[in-house]
């Protein structure tokens, strides 16, 4: 042993330390073996449980929405990617700096922005600032997203309208499903930020497209980031609508009415389908399936012209004249009047103190029904209506589906008011005048009717009393199973009328367009048989018409069915304050049915059930 | 006798066992970092291969270790402590800050911690002390080593370093137990405390409400846990326990994988070895640790002479301790303080300097067999 200048004793004692610390160490180290085996073995599950939590989300994947195609398999609605931009404001170090990066990269309005930022709320809730970005956009903010934290980029399916404006009332508009809606039953499968119908096909159809939704279980890092994806459940996409509306005639009627506030209606009466529905002013479906702000939606609701209103569905006014197509069944069927019986019109006709006015100075002259309705005399229509009554006027009016609601698809359609004594009694509190049957007979005082109801009305006349739910929908396409599901037509009835009551009132409304109160309706390719109508909306009305105010102008009208002998499409023309209804309106019914025949000799499948056009073909409409 | 010394000279001092050890652990290490930084491509040098060019600098270290003599290297030990305390000084003032702590000095592209060399170079200085002369009587015992340690420690504490002070802690109380105190029992009883503060802990620290533990954590040690809550420690002991058995596989740790696991690379590393390699591998790195400290125990109890034994004690008190508290802490059963596990956590300054104590062992083993002294 090497000497040292240390005490034997104390070295030695070292040794024996060192042993100590030997079963010190085994000791702790034990302590650390059975503290790790109960992590890992006794207590291993528990933690395996707990780090499976750790890295999985669950993830609600949303369906795809339906898609809407018209007759011809032209896509109306469809489902497009959109890049999102949203700040969360709890992560923004900044916010004066990132208002300025934002203006600078994209070209936004700074005051926008702060506007958009400074709306109340979580700070932790992302705040949208603008969708529908271009790929471009997306991606600048994607790569400078480092430098702006709080920013992100999210990818949302849009309800995409192709036609932007064109079937708007149609189709509607989509929108989250609201926490009112949520609470009903029929909503009961969706969850807050769901995309639900709001309006139109999308709000009626909507539990037909909108699907599924799926879930995928997603791995997750420590910030959220997903890693690794597990589709749990697929979302069953929601099933494709076939309407049947051609979208060229569609677009057409919108074209006619241009500016104008006003409906047209055009179907075919062998089976209700709709195959044109427009109303003015539209709103642009792609606007309101966004999320709007209060003011936006303000706008849109004050909007003078009421451009939500569906006009064809909703829309009630006086039908005048019109109107003495059901009074005219009516005359015959209750043998009031024969054929040949005539009135003598001498420009007015007397009833107690009053006098109810033709709308011809002077008068017809002897008229019998034919030319009563080829000309439309009032005073025939007067006297009829007094000899009859209101209870069998409002009950032929009722035949033909006046003053109840159709049954479209379509949510909050009017019905119209048929009156009668009864009625009266019960909404007004008063008894029935005798001068207000009077009224009635010519479509004026009480009766309003929506343009879907008369071109329905004229299509059962066309159709010599049956008649069909006008609809539009004419197909489901269940994307589960594949099939193509197609929907019969609706009977609702056949008016108990004789055949021969039919043709003489055709032959009569032939006439009209040939050489009565809309020749301007008379067309050089087809048969066109019509009735014109002029609703008046104030009661004085003195001087010529262009010195009236336009809001005080009557409503034009006119009901047409082509062609005469075999008709196939039925067509109801309103026009607010556009005048005579022989002369606004008249023209505007000729152009449907002419572009409708021209349509249906080019491409015979528009009459005969569903074209072979690719589900997805994705053709988009061009505004022209 | 003499025969049996010369058969051990020169490089058959290199003990294979010693050596294969420290390279076992070193692997496990480099696994480990590998595993849990793959596929993290930040443009720079992956954190195994940096931590692989760290070992080559800790060989190069142990190899000057070993071949020095402790004899020389001692007399050095004060002027080194000198040096390192004015580092200390200079990191609080110009220290880089990491994790709301300034523990580093810049040296070129890297950090350089110098409260991990302050640690041998304590073990120096007190060995040195103690074998010059012989302490006697409470003074030189126990007070002016005492007076020694405080100013290291509380430049480590005022960084805050918490993991290093408590090292400074049981390296003087393992110095003081190795050299005898009076009553012996007070060495044992403060080396134990210290090494089973952890299990003691638990029953103390367990009783505490959240926010007391919160509050006495955010004095202790501020900053390390940013998020609070305990998440470091809970996300720790979810990966260890999830490891169960036989793990998840490399790569396999989603906790370390997907960073839910904060620090994976270095203070929690046996963390993401216990959540990939189960229960088992944590055996075996247990076991490679005995192995390991039972050969320095055993180099220290065969030193030549007192400054040979108390500089081995030291290095092994410390390596002990290192381990323990590190396993402990990430087992959940200690308050997470800044200790990495040696040769195993990534880390420049603690992977050499843990080397290079293991070197110096190695010089003890070898001077102990060297015939002319």
């Amino acid at each position: 042993m090497v000497s040292t200048n240390y005490p034997e004793t104390e070295f030695g004692d070292l040794h024996r330390r060192l042993f100590g610390l030997r079963v010190g160490l085994l000791l702790v180290v034990g302590l650390l073996g059975l503290r790790l085996w109960h992590l890992q073995i006794l207590e291993g599950p528990y933690y395996r449980d707990l780090s499976e939590n750790n890295r999985t989300r669950q993830v609600l994947l949303e369906p795809a929405r339906g898609l809407i195609y018209d007759r011809n398999g032209i896509l109306l609605a469809n489902n497009v990617s959109s890049f999102s931009l949203y700040v969360t404001l709890e992560d923004v170090k900044d916010r004066e700096v990132l208002i300025q990066q934002l203006t600078g990269l994209l070209g936004l309005d700074p005051t926008l922005v702060r506007k958009k930022l400074a709306v109340k709320g979580s700070k932790l809730l992302p705040r949208k600032i603008k969708d529908r970005m271009t790929l471009r956009d997306a991606t600048l903010i994607e790569s400078h997203r480092l430098d702006m934290p709080g920013v992100m980029i999210q990818v949302e399916s849009q309800r995409n309208y192709p036609g932007g404006l064109i079937a708007a009332h149609i189709l509607g508009y989509v929108g989250e499903v609201s926490g009112d809606q949520l609470e009903k039953p029929e909503f009961i499968d969706l969850h807050q930020g769901s995309i639900v119908g709001q309006y139109g096909i999308e709000k009626s159809y909507d539990r037909h497209m909108r699907g599924m939704a799926g879930q995928k279980n997603v791995e997750v890092d420590a910030v959220g980031h997903e890693k690794k994806a597990a589709v749990v459940e697929k979302p069953q996409a929601g099933n494709d609508l076939y309407l049947t509306i051609d979208v060229r005639l569609q677009k057409l009627a919108e074209d006619l009415l241009g500016g104008e506030q006003g409906a047209i209606v055009a179907l075919d009466p062998t089976n209700g389908d709709i195959l044109a529905m427009a109303s003015r002013p539209a709103f642009d479906p792609n606007i309101l399936s966004r999320e709007l702000t209060a003011k936006q939606w303000v706008e849109i609701v004050q909007d003078e012209g009421r451009p939500l209103n569906n006009r064809a569905s909703q829309g009630q006014y006086p039908p005048g004249s019109t109107f003495k197509i059901p009074m005219a069944v009516a005359a015959l069927e209750t043998k009031t009047m024969s054929p040949s019986s005539t009135v003598h019109c001498t420009g007015g006709y007397q009833f107690g103190k009053r006098l109810y006015r033709d709308w011809k100075v002077g008068g017809h002259g002897y008229v019998d029904l034919h030319e009563a309705l080829v000309h439309s005399c009032d005073v025939y229509f007067y006297s009829i209506g007094q000899r009859m009554g209101i209870d069998v006027i409002a009950d032929f009016g009722k035949d033909f589906g006046l003053g109840r609601a159709t049954g479209v698809e379509l949510p909050s359609e009017r019905a119209g008011i048929m009156p009668s004594p009864a009625w009266k009694q019960k909404v007004k509190h008063e008894s029935w005048l005798p001068g207000e049957t009077i009224s009635a007979a010519i479509g004026q005082g009480f009766v309003t009717v929506t343009p879907l109801q008369m071109a329905s009305m004229i299509g059962t006349v066309a159709n010599d009393g049956v008649n069909y739910r006008p609809r539009l929908v004419q197909a489901v396409m269940d994307r589960a199973t594949g099939n193509l599901q197609e929907l019969p037509a609706v009977p609702r009835g056949k008016i108990n009328a004789k055949p021969e009551t039919f043709r003489i009132i055709k032959e009569a409304l032939a006439d009209v367009v040939t050489k009565g109160t809309a020749t301007r309706a008379k067309s050089s390719i087809v048969t066109i048989g019509g009735k014109t109508g002029t609703a008046q909306v104030a009661a004085l009305r003195q001087g010529p018409e262009e010195n009236i105010p336009k809001k005080f102008r009557d409503h034009a009208w006119f009901v047409a069915f082509a062609p005469v002998d075999s008709p196939r499409i039925a067509v109801a023309v309103l026009g607010e304050h556009m005048g005579h209804g022989g002369a606004a309106a008249a023209p505007l019914a000729k152009e449907v049915i002419e572009a409708y025949m021209k349509l249906a000799s080019q491409s015979p499948v528009v009459t005969s059930g569903l074209p072979a056009v690719s589900r997805h073909d994705e053709r988009f409409l061009t505004e022209s | 006798m003499i025969e049996r010394l010369t058969e051990h000279r020169g490089l058959d001092s290199f003990d294979i066992r010693y050596v294969s050890l420290i390279v076992a652990i070193l692997a496990i290490g480099v696994l480990s970092i590998y595993s849990v930084t793959q596929g993290q491509h930040n443009g720079l040098t992956p954190y195994y291969l940096k931590q692989l060019m760290w070992i080559g600098l800790g060989a190069a270290a142990f190899l000057v270790m070993w071949a020095s003599d402790y004899h020389q290297l001692a007399r050095f030990a004060y002027p080194a402590y000198v040096f390192i305390l004015l580092m200390l000084v200079f990191v609080l003032f110009e220290g880089r800050t990491s994790k709301g702590a300034q523990r580093w000095v810049a040296l070129g592209p890297f950090g350089f911690q110098p409260s991990e060399f302050a640690k041998l170079i304590l073990i120096m200085v007190l060995a040195h002390y103690y074998s010059k002369a012989p302490r006697v009587g409470w003074l030189q015992r126990v007070i002016v080593p005492g007076l020694l340690v405080l100013p290291g420690l509380l430049l480590i504490l005022r960084q805050p370093d918490l993991g290093s002070g408590l090292s400074f802690v049981a390296i003087y109380a393992a110095m003081l137990l190795m050299v005898g105190v009076r009553s012996q029992a007070i060495g044992f009883i403060l080396l134990f405390g210290i090494m089973l503060f952890p299990f003691a802990w638990e029953g103390v620290w367990g009783s505490l409400h959240d926010y007391q533990r919160q509050r006495i954590m955010a004095f202790v040690d501020p900053g390390y846990d940013p998020g609070g809550k305990g998440y470091h420690a809970l996300q720790s002991r979810i990966a260890i326990g999830s490891g169960q058995l036989l793990g998840k596989g490399l790569y396999g740790g989603t906790q370390s994988q997907l960073k839910f696991l904060p620090e994976g690379h270095t203070d929690f590393v046996f963390a993401v070895f216990a959540e990939e390699w189960g229960f088992l591998g944590v055996l075996v790195l247990l076991g490679l640790f005995v192995g390991l400290i039972w050969l320095s125990l055993e180099i220290a109890s065969k030193a030549k002479d007192q400054l040979g034994a108390l500089l081995a004690a030291g290095i092994v008190a410390m390596l002990c301790f290192c381990v323990v508290i590190n396993i402990g802490m990430t087992a959940g059963m200690f308050p997470i303080v800044g200790i990495p596990l040696p040769l195993v956590s990534y880390g420049g300054s603690a992977t050499i300097m843990t080397m290079a104590s293991l070197g110096l062992l190695l010089n003890v083993k070898r001077k102990r067999l060297s015939l002319f002294y």
